[in-house]
């Protein structure tokens, strides 16, 4: 049997972005003498490197690169209702829709690259920068094919490849303990809702004869198939981080670096949003008689996961952590656009995580720059930064606002249309519920603003200039966050493309 | 004659044993074996389905090489990760990793 090789042309995304990882590969390879590299890292001197690329140039060739290859793929996006291309035998499917996902994620990546630039430069991280780029470069290709699959097969190599890597940039900080100690959780936890999905899968196969999206729609309703479905939703809840399967969350965001831990809250989580949209849509969809099993199940998982997390939030005196309920009150916003699986549904999927990565890279953007500067991320550390770090508590205002859905900002739009979908598909409860926790989610984004503006501090987070990374990387997010709402060529266009991809 | 009844239980109990291992073990390295056994589980279950029931082709049995190799990879990092614990904490008990609570 041969492979007709052009099929690798339907996937240009993925082949692009794997040219982009090799190039960086090869140029960390070459970008310092072994002996200068080790002089460097000794000395932690940026003079003592007599290499001709200084740290600028290795952060800047990343971004650059990444910059190019979304570009590349916007430039071929496919709007054309009729070609939804597909590659090896099913295995592979190409949307429109998945392409803007796609390039949304690349966005979130370069502004995670920005902001890290100047702690990868740092003495001790000096000699692993190529490692972060590559690593986290390998990740977003698991979630390329991710979204991309068209089989159970291609799915699960997908996730996979997402999360081994995801551990190593969790457990990055070598030296540091909390590192260690969130990778080890974070990879036992993935492991283990790896195995709940993988048991699922192989029950979906024993009860549909094959793993192919497209055909599986016709399984039968037995007790095979619904203990199959529940392990799987049990699986993608660990990865997307829903209440009753959001242990390791809080001790894994607190404990990861902090550029990591954004990566991890916004783009890991959005793609498994997203892929769980378009399974239980080809594969439990409407027509089935699996929509109202997990209609009902998503109803409760969206219920607690809001509630349980904005109560959690509540009480917490670590901002990493804070921010990590945060994420997790999020995610079930996230998951209310699944709710029915329409058009309307998905672009308010997509739409709502564009928004959410603006707001929250951004405000994670600001805790780093702080914990780089001053080492604090405690949130009473925050008193008073608006006396001697205003532009930075102003930004952070706005991305909170965001977060919290406040009108003018992009995250009011984002939360009204997922409303809309949700209440569209008849979940009127639902959006009741989650229209009241809006007001709770309010209350305790606004104690950190309280904290930065009112509260008095004897001894607040001395004053600083930030970086220009960080700087690049807090203009795109306020951008996002002030403009993504106003202009409606955003949603627009998602809502086109939505309505091409169903 | 084997049912395919009595893989699928083999296959269970194992899962379940796995589960089981997960909770109460207080190594890591236990705990790992622990998943190893459940992801084993899932391997037996698409090897069953693949034989047993008249499906055609070989896509449980692929599936099965595949997940093999991914889960050898994750135990590869997890490890890596262990000894990373163990030089820092000197054991890799589950009550070592508790510096961060909530």
């Amino acid at each position: 049997m041969t492979i007709d090789y052009s099929q690798f042309l339907s996937m240009s995304e993925e082949v692009s972005l794997l040219a982009v990882v090799l190039v960086l590969f090869i140029a960390d390879l070459f970008a310092c003498g072994k002996e200068e590299r080790a002089l460097a890292c000794a000395g932690g001197d940026d003079t003592a490197c007599g290499c001709p690329c200084g740290g600028h140039v290795r952060a800047l060739l990343p971004v650059v690169l990444l910059l190019a290859q979304t570009i590349f793929i916007l430039c071929n996006i496919n709007t054309n209702a009729a070609a939804v291309s597909s590659a090896f035998g099913g295995m592979y499917e190409s949307s429109g829709m998945m392409t803007a996902l796609k390039a949304t994620l690349n966005v979130g990546a370069i502004i995670v690259f920005l902001m890290s630039s100047k702690w990868l430069g740092a003495a001790e991280n000096r000699i692993k920068q190529g490692e972060f780029y590559t690593v986290t470069l390998f990740t977003l290709l698991g979630m390329y094919f991710m979204i991309s699959s068209g089989h159970f097969l291609m799915f699960f190599i997908g996730l996979e490849l997402a999360s081994i890597p995801m551990t190593a940039l969790i457990a990055y900080d070598k030296k540091r303990t909390e590192s260690a100690e969130a990778g080890a959780k974070f990879i036992l936890l993935a492991l283990f809702s790896a195995a709940l999905l993988l048991y699922g899968i192989s029950l979906l196969y024993g009860a549909a004869g094959t793993l192919y999206f497209s055909k599986m729609a016709s399984m039968p309703v037995n007790l095979l198939s619904i203990l199959g479905l529940v392990l799987f939703i049990s699986g993608m809840g660990f990865k997307i981080s829903l209440v009753p399967f959001h242990l390791w969350t809080a001790d894994t965001y607190e404990g990861a670096p902090t550029p990591v831990t954004a990566f991890l809250s916004v783009i890991s989580k959005g793609s498994a949003a997203f892929v769980l949209f378009t399974i239980l849509a080809k594969v439990f969809g409407t027509g089935t008689g699996f929509f109202g099993l997990w209609s009902v199940g998503f109803f409760w998982i969206i219920v607690v996961s809001i509630t349980v997390a904005n109560l959690f939030a509540i009480r917490q005196k670590n901002l990493k952590r804070f921010m990590a309920f945060s994420a997790i009150s999020q995610a079930g916003y996230l998951v209310l656009a699944v709710m029915g699986v329409t058009e309307q549904g998905m672009a308010a999927l997509v739409f709502y995580l564009l928004v959410y990565l603006a707001a929250n890279l951004g405000a994670f953007a600001v805790i780093h720059v702080v914990e780089q500067n001053s080492g604090k991320v405690g949130i009473d550390d925050y008193n008073g930064l608006y006396k001697t770090n205003p532009k930075l508590a102003f930004l952070m205002t706005l991305c909170l606002f965001s977060l919290a859905g406040i009108p003018p900002f992009a995250g009011f739009f984002s939360k009204f249309f997922v409303f809309m979908a949700a209440f569209n598909a008849g979940y009127y409860l639902l959006v009741f519920i989650a229209l009241v926790n809006t007001v709770i989610s309010l209350y305790y984004y606004l104690l950190i603003v309280k904290a930065m503006y009112i509260k008095e501090n004897d001894s607040p987070i001395a004053a600083f200039t930030s970086d220009c990374g960080t700087r690049a990387a807090l203009v795109l997010c306020t951008v996002g966050v002030i403009l993504l709402g106003l202009v409606s060529a955003f949603y627009d266009g998602l809502s086109h493309l939505a309505g091409i991809a169903l | 004659m084997i049912q395919i009844e009595y893989m699928l239980i083999i296959s269970a109990v194992m899962m379940c044993a796995g589960i089981f291992g997960f909770i109460t073990r207080r190594s890591t390295l236990a705990v790992l074996l622990s998943i190893e056994l459940m992801l084993n589980s899932a391997d037996l279950n698409f090897a069953v389905f693949n034989r047993m029931c008249n499906f055609g082709g070989n896509e449980g049995y692929l599936f099965s090489v595949f997940a093999i190799a991914i889960a050898a990879a994750e135990s590869a990092v997890a490890i890596a990760i262990m000894i990373n614990i163990y030089r820092m904490l000197k054991g890799i008990q589950v009550d070592k990793l508790e510096k961060m609570k909530g």
